[in-house]
């Protein structure tokens, strides 16, 4: 019991993780894909932040009687990680957006290996 | 201004110009400003390389020190690969004008934007000292290479670029959790600091864990068998002048990287200690380089043909790593300069073909061979590179890469290196018999030789390889520096 709960954070971030990887497997829809993708990528941002508190640790604000602070920079790399995965889910919608002008759908099922299609002239 | 202050430049320049690049209209501004950019990233990136002393030229951004600010920190290895990389986007830029204005009729300025974010980022990985930065950097080359894959007119570039995009995300994903676990257990990115702070937690899972996750973060970054699927449309569907460069540079990059984390940052004794990891590589090299020679024989469009070599030419470069040793990794450092360059230049003549025949199915080639003589000859001869005929660049890798296999006692692996090669024999005389021996389908409307715009560009790199595969002092010397820089550390 203390195994799960004192790493709650972790175990939230497995699961998470593995169900955005499922989905990323699972799903033949595009937009679930990138759903199932941005889930993924969240999960580790919760485990960089995880690893940034300290027990008792205050806000990282420097200011007179405190003097234990939670670690800043996790916080920071994942600031950058959060635009990255932002500018990833927007390049995968505009893709399924054109994805689905050219094609007509964005099951991929339904679109199929895109080497046996036969050649445009 | 000394040359350590004008190393960043080598990555600011791209990644400042691309803005510019983006507000410029019309189709020469911007190809001229792209071209300009990538051959001043090549000569200050052969100035650092030549100017590069016994240690490492190191340059701390906005002055903050590392190991808390990001530092640039160059030696011999990734001066290198800064070198080839820089160099194969001016190659291809180059050779890509006609080719570009061909196949992308419009918002050029954009197109040439991304192509510089793209090597603004391949050159960041390359040259930074910071294992964070090496995500940032990785992502802003990933994603402006998916936008690049689905930039041509072919619709199937989308599907390409949208699946290399789930599994690119998947890989960078996996390359930040391990970060995460390193940081987690040092308190540290910095690259050198890293390599001082891992053995005293060294023999903790969670190392391990984030060890294995970098290494299959870059396995698929790299397309190593079996995370290789991204690889042949992504190569096959994009626009020609991507293909060529993405060819040349994008796998050997994730590789450089892979060597960093695995010599530098943890140690050659830990990464092949740790983990069964020379054995993995072996097996998955091997693997790859009889799998992709193989369906390249039978792929009837030989851009994905030419995609599937290099998934083999992947392995051959992961085969020196896994022989672990120095003549092994030097192997692995004259393959990298020297693939860039063969599969550079073949991507650029099966483009050139293309410009005039507008596909890449082998019946677009039937009697290209004595329409277009010129091409296709140039072909031929990096065909011979490819495949490592004596006199061309290829012989000087698989020369190295067979001297590795039996300084390590693997008779084997020599068998398999020649039987892949004579496997590149097939399907290289795959295409020479289309061209020269099948008559052309329609005898009423000849295609022309290219203009000399995409032919002289071709055949520098004929000569290229012809010259490296002469004169090896240059090429070899630089690899056995290379590697001998990685296995000494930092």
């Amino acid at each position: 019991m203390t195994v799960i709960l004192s790493y709650f954070n972790y175990w939230v971030v497995v699961l998470l993780m593995m169900i955005g990887f499922y989905g990323v497997i699972a799903h033949g829809n595009m937009d679930k894909k990138l759903m199932s993708l941005g889930l993924f990528q969240t999960s580790v941002f919760i485990m960089f932040i995880s690893a940034g508190k300290v027990i008792g640790g205050a806000t990282p604000i420097l200011r007179d009687g405190v003097a234990l602070h939670s670690n800043p920079l996790p916080h920071v790399l994942i600031l950058t990680a959060i635009v990255v995965g932002v500018a990833t889910t927007a390049v995968g919608l505009a893709l399924a957006v054109r994805i689905q002008e050219a094609y007509g759908t964005i099951e991929d099922d339904l679109i199929g290996d895109p080497s046996h299609e036969p050649e445009e002239p | 201004m000394t040359l350590t202050q004008w190393m960043p430049f080598i990555v600011l320049m791209p990644l400042i110009l691309s803005g510019v690049s983006a507000l410029l209209p019309g189709k020469t501004a911007p190809w001229l400003l792209a071209f300009a950019t990538a051959t001043a990233s090549t000569i200050l990136a052969a100035l650092v390389w030549l100017g590069l002393g016994p240690e490492p030229m190191r340059y701390a951004f906005g002055n903050w020190a590392p190991p808390m600010g990001i530092e640039y920190r160059v030696d011999h290895a990734n001066a290198l690969v800064a070198l080839i990389v820089s160099g194969i986007a001016s190659l291809a830029l180059l050779w890509g004008k006609r080719s570009a204005d061909q196949e992308i009729p419009e918002r050029q300025g954009i197109f040439y934007a991304l192509f510089l974010l793209a090597l603004a980022g391949l050159l960041g990985i390359t040259l930074t000292g910071d294992a964070f930065n090496v995500f940032v950097f990785l992502e802003i080359s990933s994603l402006s290479t998916y936008a690049l894959v689905a930039y041509g007119q072919d619709r199937r570039g989308l599907l390409a670029a949208f699946r290399y995009l789930i599994m690119g995300t998947i890989g960078a994903t996996f390359i930040l959790i391990g970060i995460g676990f390193l940081y987690m257990m040092t308190g540290t990115l910095n690259m050198a600091d890293l390599a001082e702070r891992i053995p005293a937690v060294a023999d903790t899972n969670a190392v391990r864990a984030g060890f294995a996750f970098i290494i299959v973060g870059l396995g698929l970054k790299l397309a190593l068998l079996p995370l290789h699927l991204w690889l042949p449309n992504a190569y096959a569907f994009a626009p020609n002048v991507i293909t060529v460069f993405l060819a040349g540079t994008a796998t050997k990059v994730a590789l450089y990287v892979m060597l960093r984390f695995i010599y530098t940052i943890f140690g050659g004794d830990y990464s092949f200690g740790a983990l069964p990891l020379a054995d993995i590589m072996m097996v998955l090299a091997v693997a790859g380089m009889v799998v992709g020679s193989w369906v390249a024989m039978f792929e009837p469009n030989l851009k994905r043909m030419m995609a599937y070599s290099s998934v083999a030419q992947v392995g051959y470069l992961v085969l020196g790593v896994a022989l672990v040793s120095i003549i092994g990794l030097t192997a692995t450092f004259v393959h990298l300069f020297n693939h860039a360059l063969m599969k550079a230049g073949l991507f650029m003549a099966l483009g050139t073909v293309m410009y005039r025949t507008g596909s890449a199915r082998i019946e677009a080639f039937y009697g290209v061979g004595r329409q277009m003589p010129w091409t296709m000859t140039a072909f031929a001869l990096l065909g011979l590179s490819l495949i490592g005929v004596p006199a061309t660049a290829g012989f000087v890798s698989k020369w190295y890469l067979i001297w590795g296999a039996l300084d390590a006692g693997q008779v084997w692996l020599v068998v398999l290196i020649l039987i892949t090669s004579l496997m590149a024999v097939v399907y290289i005389w795959r295409v020479i018999e289309a061209a020269w021996f099948q008559a052309p389908r329609d005898q009423q409307s000849p295609v022309a030789e290219a203009p000399k715009a995409l032919l002289i560009p071709l055949w520098l790199m004929v000569a290229l390889n012809i010259y490296f595969g002469l004169d090896t002092r240059l090429s070899l010397g630089a690899a056995e520096q290379a590697a001998q820089v990685l296995l000494g550390g930092f």
